[in-house]
């Protein structure tokens, strides 16, 4: 029970690191960017062939996914997304879903179609075991790995939104590019720096759950649900929504599967579904925003 | 011109209308040997013509149109299969299951953002797979709903293997759906819906009622797509779960972006366009297809539809 509990909230916070790149362009660009996936898919097989082909280890590979999709993203942005910010959302979608495509294509091209399996390092293969019974706490070293990242990358953001001159321009651009603007804020950096991070966090998270998510080309599909899902029901206007909206995904999908497999993520869809209609704007968004 | 002749100029048949239907009645009599890529397209056609109807006119942004079109084909494939094979009467219960489906989910797309429905109808069609995919007994599951044998049509038609009549029998129902929906789009109906989507709030303050015509549109719209739906497990016998996957409602949405939204004749270029296209690429590279169409709609998206096809413009200076 406990065991699920946890690995549910780690299931979750991967969800989280995943999703707010796309929350972040979501709220700020207000671009729906559907090809969010390809970027965490990007950072999965960024730290496969580092590992496997170039032999590097695997804390060292995890900054370079990021950093190295990061570098994709700002070229990305700076070359195709830049036009596409003032058109319909239509638009967008149709656009970003094209981009899925060609990437999901590529890899496929490149890599093979086939599922990567990471090499975790033996000290992440250890599992701890406290209590017993029905309260049995079981964590694997790797999931607690993972809990640990994502929680001092979630304080991290936290601090930089809330206490840096970055984090309070950004929150003015977010709240109104015209005006942030007007004020001599540099908006269209601001944007780019942004969305590189964005994509970097996705890449990251692509690569720290690899080994969870399981990863193969038609990663960018397959989970590009569960990213719109923790953005819609979040809310784009906070970090606090979408962590929420992570955990509670991670922890009903963890559960659903265990105890309803039949169902799958029947419980998942619902639940999102319900959440909109009760409110439409996400759990936690401000009252009076467009 | 005045306003109202102006508003009732575009109802009246062209010319190059009625020649284009006689042109589409004339493929099947000639090419007989792709007579099953003719009775692709003419489903494909019919899907997003119903997708035209929410999304070109009254501007609902959908990633869940599977949905209709799976309730359509199960429902017309059971239909077949315990109840009587008669292939029309199968078609009525397809339509009417995407009518009810649509009807029940119409006040999901009424309230919200783009971003919210977008989910939404997404959802909708998500959870009508795993339900499937659950009610294993009724559906099949994975493997598909089996022994699906269909009756002659008319009595006197039967369904032969290289899809003549097949053929025949979709293009009659996308005629009649086309014939129906011109009706309606120029109708009152349909100019509110237009003005709906162009500007929500004004609609409202001239007093009609925004959410009934969102559901009459949306219903009217599902219940296109159940027919769609059955006409598809009709003349391939087969109805499995892939009906419900997120790459048909990508598929016909790119089929009615190519075509252009916002004109009835949108779904119907855009399916073949759609179709040719994809012969095309996989008949070269059947793997990586996705890649080419991808490109070409981030292309398509980067340029606008305007400018990629109209050459003449790209040498003008400032807005087309």
């Amino acid at each position: 029970m406990l065991t699920l509990l946890f690995d549910g909230v780690a299931y979750g916070m991967l969800l989280f690191v995943l999703s707010l790149g796309l929350a972040v362009t979501m709220g700020l660009m207000n671009f729906i960017n559907l090809a969010h996936g390809a970027f965490a898919m990007a950072g999965g097989y960024i730290l496969i062939v580092l590992m496997q082909r170039a032999g590097w280890p695997f804390l060292a590979c995890l900054p370079a996914a990021f950093v190295l999709t990061a570098v994709a993203g700002a070229l990305l942005e700076r070359t195709v997304y830049r036009p596409m910010y003032g058109k319909p959302h239509l638009d967008q979608v149709l656009f970003s879903i094209g981009l899925t495509f060609m990437a999901v294509a590529s890899v496929d091209f490149l890599m093979g179609s086939s599922q990567q399996n990471v090499q975790l390092p033996d000290w992440l293969r250890h599992r701890f075991e406290f209590g017993s019974g029905a309260l049995m706490l079981g964590m694997g070293a790797y999931r607690l790995f993972i809990v640990a990242v994502c929680v001092a990358l979630a304080l991290g953001l936290q601090a930089v939104l809330s206490g840096t001159r970055f984090g309070s321009r950004l929150r003015a651009a977010v709240d109104d590019p015209r005006v942030a603007a007007g004020l001599g804020i540099p908006v269209n950096r601001i944007f780019l720096l942004t969305f590189a991070m964005g994509s970097g966090l996705a890449g990251l998270g692509g690569a720290l759950g690899a080994d969870i998510f399981g990863l193969d080309p038609s990663f960018p599909l397959k989970f590009m649900v569960y990213f719109l899902i923790v953005c819609a029901v979040g809310g784009t206007s906070s970090i606090t929504g979408p962590l929420v909206a992570a955990l509670v995904l991670g922890i009903a999908d963890v559960m659903g599967k265990y105890y309803l497999p039949k169902l799958g993520a029947f419980i998942v869809y619902v639940l999102m579904i319900a959440i909109l209609l009760w409110r439409p704007q996400g759990l936690f968004s401000r009252e009076g925003r467009k | 011109m005045n306003t109202s002749a102006k508003l009732l100029a575009p109802s009246r048949w062209r010319g190059w209308e009625v020649a284009l239907w006689v042109l589409i009645w004339a493929v099947p009599l000639l090419f007989a040997q792709h007579a099953a890529l003719v009775n692709e397209i003419a489903i494909l056609a019919l899907f997003a013509l119903s997708l035209d109807l929410i999304l070109g006119y009254a501007g609902i942004v959908s990633l869940g149109h599977a949905a209709f079109f799976g309730v359509g084909a199960y429902g017309a494939a059971l239909f077949a299969k315990h109840v009587m094979p008669d292939p029309l009467l199968g078609l009525a219960v397809g339509t009417a299951l995407g009518a009810v489906l649509g009807l029940l989910t119409s006040p999901m797309i009424v309230r919200g953002t783009d971003l919210t429905r977008l989910m939404v109808t997404m959802g909708v069609a998500l959870v009508l797979l795993e339900l499937a995919n659950k009610f294993d007994g009724l559906t099949g599951g994975a493997d598909g709903l089996q022994g699906v044998v269909m009756g002659p049509l008319l009595g006197q038609f039967e369904f032969d293997l290289g899809g003549r009549v097949a053929s025949f029998y979709s293009l009659a129902v996308l005629f009649i759906a086309f014939l129906v929906l011109r009706r309606i789009v120029h109708s009152p109906l349909g100019i509110s819906l237009q003005a709906l989507r162009d500007n929500r709030l004004r609609v409202m303050a001239i007093g009609l009622s925004v959410p009934g015509r969102l559901a009459a549109v949306y219903t009217l719209a599902a219940a296109l797509a159940g027919a769609s739906g059955a006409l598809l497990a009709q003349t391939t016998g087969f109805a499995s779960l892939d009906v419900f996957e997120f790459h048909r409602s990508a598929d016909v949405m790119l089929a009615l972006v190519i075509g252009g939204a916002g004109w009835l004749w949108g779904g119907l270029v855009g399916a073949i366009a759609f179709k040719v296209l994809h012969d095309l690429i996989s008949s070269f590279t059947a793997q990586y297809w996705t890649f080419w169409i991808g490109l070409f709609l981030v292309l398509l998206m980067l340029v606008g539809r305007e400018r990629l096809f109209r050459p003449q413009q790209w040498f003008k200076r400032g807005q087309p």
